[in-house]
C-alpha cells in the first residue's frame, strides 16, 4: 500500500504504469485494478476558476488516509494501494487525486476503489480554495457533494 | 493544564488564529476548550473536530498537552 501527499504536478497514467512495474509485475494472480482520478475543473458553481489552493492538516491527514486505506482492506480482498494526493497550488486540468486498486477479482477492485474515494472525500482533511478567473477573487469551497445522492439525484431528473 | 489549538482553512481566516496554547485547571472536554478560548462564540453546528490528529466529538475529553484541531467540512478529492 502506497499513500503520499505531493506539492508537484503529476502524470496519475504514469505512477499507475510504475507502480504496477515496479510492484505487481511479479504477482501475476491481480485479475483487476481500478484507477480513479480526480482532476481539477476550470469552473465550479458557474464561474471559472483560474487555480485552487490545497491546504491540509499536516500528520492528520496522511493518518486518516491510512485509516480508510485499513478500512478497505478490511472490507475487500486487495492486493495492492497506490492513492496520491496533491497539495499546494493547482491548476485547471491538473491531476488532483489518484486512487488505484489492485484485486484478484473485479468487484473488490471497483468496490474498494469507490469506498476509498468517497472516505476521502467526507473526511481525509483538505480543504480548497478557488480563485475565481474573472474577478482574482478567492472563496473557500464549502463542501464536498455526497457521490451516492448525486447519482441519486441523477437519475430522477 | 496546557492545550494546544489550531484551527484550518476558513474558520482560521474567520476568528484570525492559527494556533495558541491555553492554560487553564477546569477544562474537561473540546467544548471547554471552544469555549475558554472563544468565550463571545458558541461551536458552530458544521465544525469538525480533532484531537491528537484523530476526530473527535465536542464531548471528548482533554488532556494536558493534547492537540485540539477545529475545522470546516473538508473539501478534498
Amino acid at each position: 500500500m502506497t499513500i503520499c501527499l505531493i506539492e508537484d504536478r503529476f502524470d496519475p497514467w504514469v505512477e499507475v504504469s510504475q507502480h504496477h512495474q515496479t510492484r505487481l509485475r511479479q504477482q501475476n494472480h491481480c485479475g483487476a485494478t481500478a484507477v480513479f482520478v480526480g482532476t481539477m475543473r476550470d469552473f465550479n458553481e458557474d464561474t471559472s476558476v483560474s487555480s485552487m489552493f490545497l491546504e491540509h492538516y499536516p500528520n492528520m491527514t496522511e493518518n486518516q488516509l491510512h485509516i480508510i486505506v485499513d478500512q478497505a482492506c478490511e472490507q475487500w480482498q486487495i492486493e495492492d494501494i497506490l492513492l496520491i494526493h496533491r497539495v499546494g497550488y493547482i491548476y485547471p486540468s491538473d491531476a488532483i487525486v489518484l486512487v488505484a486498486t489492485w484485486a484478484i477479482h473485479r468487484g473488490d477492485a471497483y468496490d474498494s476503489n469507490r469506498f476509498i474515494m468517497e472516505q476521502l472525500k467526507s473526511s481525509a482533511p483538505f480543504w480548497k480554495k478557488e480563485t475565481v478567473a474573472d474577478s482574482s477573487s478567492v472563496r473557500w469551497v464549502q463542501r464536498n457533494t455526497d457521490g451516492y445522492t448525486l447519482k441519486k439525484t441523477e437519475t430522477e431528473l | 493544564m496546557a492545550i494546544t489549538i489550531r484551527y484550518f482553512a476558513s474558520l482560521r481566516e474567520q476568528l484570525g488564529v492559527e494556533q495558541l496554547t491555553i492554560e487553564a485547571d477546569h477544562i474537561k472536554t473540546v467544548s471547554d476548550v471552544w469555549d475558554q478560548a472563544n468565550p463571545d462564540t458558541p461551536l458552530p453546528d458544521h465544525v469538525l473536530i480533532a484531537v491528537n490528529l484523530n476526530y473527535a466529538q465536542a464531548q471528548a475529553t482533554v488532556r494536558d498537552g493534547d492537540e485540539v484541531a477545529f475545522f470546516p467540512p473538508v473539501t478534498g478529492g
